[in-house]
């Protein structure tokens, strides 16, 4: 994926981030993400997140649960392999009623757990760049992303006043990667010296 | 201002009047059919007061349960609109009455071959000789008498807490704490009594040869449901006159969520104990469920699955139609309602037997029932400032994101 060039801000205080975080979405400049140590409230109403669409793909992956288990026991049951248990009807619908909400809520759980982690790009094993080695401890951490090389210094000199007790700019790449990584970092890094 | 009263406006009171007015009509038109000495009017004249008093005290009593569950976890969620459980709640002890009166004319004013509680007598009958020890009238006696004792007791007093919290110091936490502790003791109270005992001997033993040890789980849930639905009118209809701005669509969302939830709930028990019995399909057991789903009951039976499963998920599902006022207030009466016919089809079938009646005595009992509860809980709301302005949790409810 895209190697891409950001300005990296830290701020050591809360009460400093929202106002900063205000100022960099006012500025026009392309914020590509907060790093917290804990999560902040009201910190994605202050990046300006909408509420995200992840309960429309559990419906959809529940819906695909309730589906599966009906059909396929409606087809063992009456089609494929019909046994007389007790003598109940073939289509014993009460009978299929707790598989069906069973298998509803593991699609649902494991869908929405995978689709959460492809939207977030992370998984088990998946190496992401940090930006700051304390941005988990102790430091807030403001990512911007540099789209026009010639503004770099502008940013930087724009994060400064906006309280940030450190800048630097940093080459990064984003995305959802597995394994080859480092050895596309060196080559992308020795490409842009 | 903050500071506003309720008023009862007059409509609302006109209302109540004439619904409780229409209740006593009835009430006074089944006493005349009462003359007749007809058994089958005399039943159906017990068995329908005794639905709709039990149910609108369990679903009153489901208000001291949400303050005690709030107040023991600490929840500020609830405060913007504490006023109005404790309104409901500081009435259950009327419903109570009514229910004691409605219950022991029943147990001890029908005689020995009483048409409703069998076991009063059992006659030789084995089964109900082996459950005498736990069915007998000074068993149920006791059970009824202390549990309304308690429950209103418990209402009256969050009540009156809630109220000195006003008058006592700022940031004072005395009667807050007192309040957590008591909260602790009302939950302990009301899981001994309406999620145990209390719906075995008033609803289950109507079939007294019958037995479901979830039953008082699912009546629990059954009532709880409403008692939020019921919350929330009062809240929407304050908030409509203005008494309760600092209650906002966070709070409505709320109390959207538990109907939604606890429908689903409600669902999930009256469904265990359904499919055990339809899959066991023991003789003793499957009896209940016969007349219900197959006999004549079977219209009300799957109405009641409509109402109280199939529209609550549906229309509660999304996250706007729980924020919407015309939604969540649409789904309150419906779900209300729907609980209120679950409870017929828990006690019609047995004394009515195919018999049933759905007509002018069956709608003019809970009218008056309608009546009794609005003029009360009017009357409480407005006796104090709706908004607890000197609750400790008041500022957690005004920045409260649901």
């Amino acid at each position: 994926m895209a190697i891409k060039k950001f300005a990296v801000a830290c701020y050591d205080d809360e009460a400093v981030l929202f106002p900063a975080v205000e100022k960099v979405r006012h500025s026009g400049y392309k914020l590509h993400d907060v790093y917290t140590p804990f999560p902040v409230h009201g910190l994605d109403v202050a990046l300006g997140h909408k509420e995200s669409d992840l309960h429309v793909a559990g419906f959809c992956f529940g819906i695909t649960g309730t589906a599966t288990a009906l059909s396929f026991m409606s087809w063992v049951f009456t089609k494929d392999w019909s046994i007389n248990y007790g003598g109940k009807p073939f289509f014993a619908l009460p009978a299929f009623i707790p598989i069906t909400f069973e298998l509803t809520v593991m699609f649902a759980a494991v869908g929405m757990v995978l689709t959460y982690c492809y939207l977030n790009q992370i998984m088990p094993g998946v190496k992401k760049h940090i930006f700051h080695p304390r941005q988990t401890d102790d430091l807030f951490v403001v990512a911007i992303e540099i789209t026009d090389p010639a503004a770099e210094l502008e940013i930087i000199d724009f994060l400064k006043t906006t309280g940030a007790t450190e800048t630097n700019v940093q080459v990064a790449e984003e995305g959802w990667w597995y394994g080859r990584w480092d050895k596309e970092e060196e080559y992308q890094k020795q490409q842009l010296a | 201002m903050i500071t506003e009263r309720f008023e009862v406006p007059s409509r609302f009171r006109n209302t109540g009047i004439v619904l409780l007015v229409i209740g006593i009509a009835t009430l006074l038109g089944g006493l005349l059919g009462l003359l007749t000495g007809n058994e089958h009017d005399q039943t159906r004249f017990w068995i329908v007061l005794l639905q709709n008093s039990v149910f609108f005290l369990f679903i009153t009593a489901a208000s001291i349960f949400i303050q005690a569950a709030a107040g023991l976890a600490q929840g500020g969620w609830i405060v913007s609109y504490r006023r109005v459980p404790e309104a409901i709640g500081a009435n259950v002890w009327i419903f109570g009455v009514i229910a004691l009166v409605v219950l022991f004319s029943i147990v001890f004013g029908l005689g020995d071959h009483n048409p409703i509680f069998h076991w009063v007598h059992p006659h030789g009958d084995k089964v109900l000789e082996g459950k005498s020890a736990f069915l007998n009238k000074g068993m149920f006696a006791g059970f009824s008498i202390v549990t309304v004792a308690l429950w209103s007791w418990f209402g009256r007093k969050f009540r009156a807490m809630s109220l000195a919290q006003e008058v006592a110091p700022r940031n004072s936490t005395k009667i807050y704490w007192k309040m957590v502790a008591l909260s602790g003791a009302f939950l302990f109270v009301y899981a001994l009594t309406m999620m145990s005992t209390v719906p075995w001997y008033w609803i289950m033993s109507i079939d007294a040869h019958w037995y479901s040890t979830l039953f008082s789980w699912y009546v629990f849930a059954s009532s709880f449901v409403s008692g939020m639905a019921l919350i929330l009118l009062f809240v929407v209809f304050l908030k409509n006159r203005g008494n309760l701005e600092i209650v906002t669509k966070e709070h409505i969302h709320d109390l959207g969520k538990f109907m939604f939830a606890f429908s689903i709930f409600w669902t999930y028990l009256w469904f265990a104990q359904f499919m055990l019995i339809w899959y066991a399909n023991m003789p003793e057991e499957t009896t209940y469920f016969k007349i219900r789903m197959q006999g004549p009951y079977s219209f009300f039976f799957f109405a009641n699955l409509v109402l109280n499963f199939v529209m609550p998920i549906l229309i509660l599902m999304t996250r706007p139609s729980k924020r919407n006022y015309f939604t969540v207030v649409f789904m309150a009466m419906t779900i209300i309602f729907g609980h209120w016919i679950d409870f017929y089809v828990m006690t019609m079938p047995g004394p009515m037997q195919e018999n049933w009646h759905m007509s002018w005595y069956e709608m003019g009992i809970p009218a008056g029932f309608i009546g009794i509860l609005m003029l009360a809980v009017a009357k409480t709301i407005s006796k104090a400032n709706v908004i607890p302005v000197n609750n400790p949790l008041l500022k957690e409810t005004l920045i409260h994101v649901s």
